[in-house]
């Protein structure tokens, strides 16, 4: 039995193998979906205003800028922690962000436009068609888009100045160039 | 494992008395024998319960009926579509079964586009330039689901191969065959044998 003495050797090697799996696995963040549409020119769609914040948001609006494109909705909780970060973006005029009003209650939207104030050059007023054409699946969820109207990166969840200054801006810059 | 003589075995009793409590004969031996005891018969009858409580619980119909085309062979071949694609908001149900707005809105798009004369294979692409290969519930071969589908082939194959190893062993461990003077000796031995009793 001797010159089989390895195969003692095999449970520890087969435990450390498979923890070290797991332990790589749990570094996936399993809720962030991969986006089918990075470099995919962005949909084509034309949607409504919210009353008082005219015009609405279509496609046309992203050409020849990189642009942000930040889906959100009054009912997101997630949405609302994230505001501050882009109202705070919005007031350095680094990049226009454009606001998707994801499946949305017109007069909820309106009173939280009003209540924490608006960081979007144009809000559009989904009824959750749009949203799928972008592959949303939840809000909110942020895009970055080039200058030539393609989609480059996709943020899900709601951003934090370090996702901004770590990952979108760096984008921005690069697209810009 | 030999057991020296002299050693005592402890046995707890607990073990015993938990043994005997049970009945052993009317659990094991015919089935039916234990069905006379209440206890046993409650238990049965507990377990067909839940068994139908089981079957009973085929995944619930999401589908709304306002969703529903008025065409039985369009609604269909959606409701066909609709089973295979997954609702991203719950991950493990199709938007067929899932409750979720987003599948309710993906059950409206598949409706329309098998309406506008999309074919099956159409619609799933439609949706799968949107979402990506996730939304398939099933995946599409490829480098990155290699495992995946290969996986079942691969313990089949290296069960083999270990099955194959262990009679090739056993064959090669087992004794070589007597020779004649062997075979004539053992005859002997055993015809002495023979004589002796």
């Amino acid at each position: 039995m001797r010159r089989r003495g390895w195969l003692y050797a095999l449970p520890v090697v087969i435990f450390a193998a498979l923890a070290a799996a797991f332990f790589y696995g749990l570094q996936i963040d399993s809720n962030t979906l991969p986006s089918a549409l990075i470099d995919q020119p962005a949909p084509r769609f034309e949607l409504p205003p919210l009353p008082g914040h005219e015009p609405g948001f279509s496609s046309a609006d992203l050409a020849g800028h990189v642009s942000l494109v930040n889906t959100f909705a009054s009912w997101c909780t997630p949405c609302r922690a994230e505001h501050p970060v882009l109202q705070a973006l919005a007031a350095t005029k680094r990049v226009p962000i454009y606001g998707i009003d994801y499946k949305d209650k017109q007069d909820a939207a309106l009173a939280w436009i009003a209540a924490l104030g608006n960081p979007y050059t144009r809000i559009g007023a989904d009824d959750g068609r749009v949203g799928i054409d972008w592959g949303v699946y939840g809000v909110p969820e942020t895009f970055v888009v080039d200058r030539a109207g393609r989609i480059r990166y996709k943020h899900v969840g709601p951003l934090t100045q370090a996702d901004l200054d770590r990952t979108i801006l760096p984008l921005v810059a690069q697209f810009e160039k | 494992m030999t057991v020296a003589e002299g050693t005592v075995i402890v046995v707890p009793a607990k073990a015993e008395t938990h043994f005997s409590a049970a009945r052993a004969s009317d659990w094991w031996i015919p089935a039916f024998a234990g069905m006379t005891k209440p206890l046993v018969r409650r238990i049965f009858f507990g377990l067909v319960l839940l068994l139908a409580i089981i079957a009973g619980l085929s995944p619930a119909q999401a589908v709304r009926p306002d969703e529903m085309l008025a065409d039985p062979a369009l609604e269909a071949r959606a409701r066909e579509v609709s089973r295979d694609l997954r609702c991203l908001v719950c991950r493990n149900q199709s938007i067929d079964d899932s409750d979720a707005d987003l599948a309710h809105d993906l059950r409206v798009l598949v409706r329309e586009r098998v309406t506008v004369g999309d074919s099956n294979e159409q619609v799933i692409a439609f949706v799968r330039a949107r979402y990506g290969d996730f939304v398939l519930l099933r995946p599409p071969f490829a480098i990155g689901t290699a495992l995946l589908w290969g996986g079942p082939l691969l313990v089949l194959l290296l069960g083999g191969l270990v099955i194959a190893r262990f009679y090739r062993r056993r064959d090669e461990a087992a004794p070589p065959p007597l020779s004649p003077e062997e075979r004539q000796r053992l005859s002997a031995l055993l015809a002495e044998e023979d004589g002796s009793r």
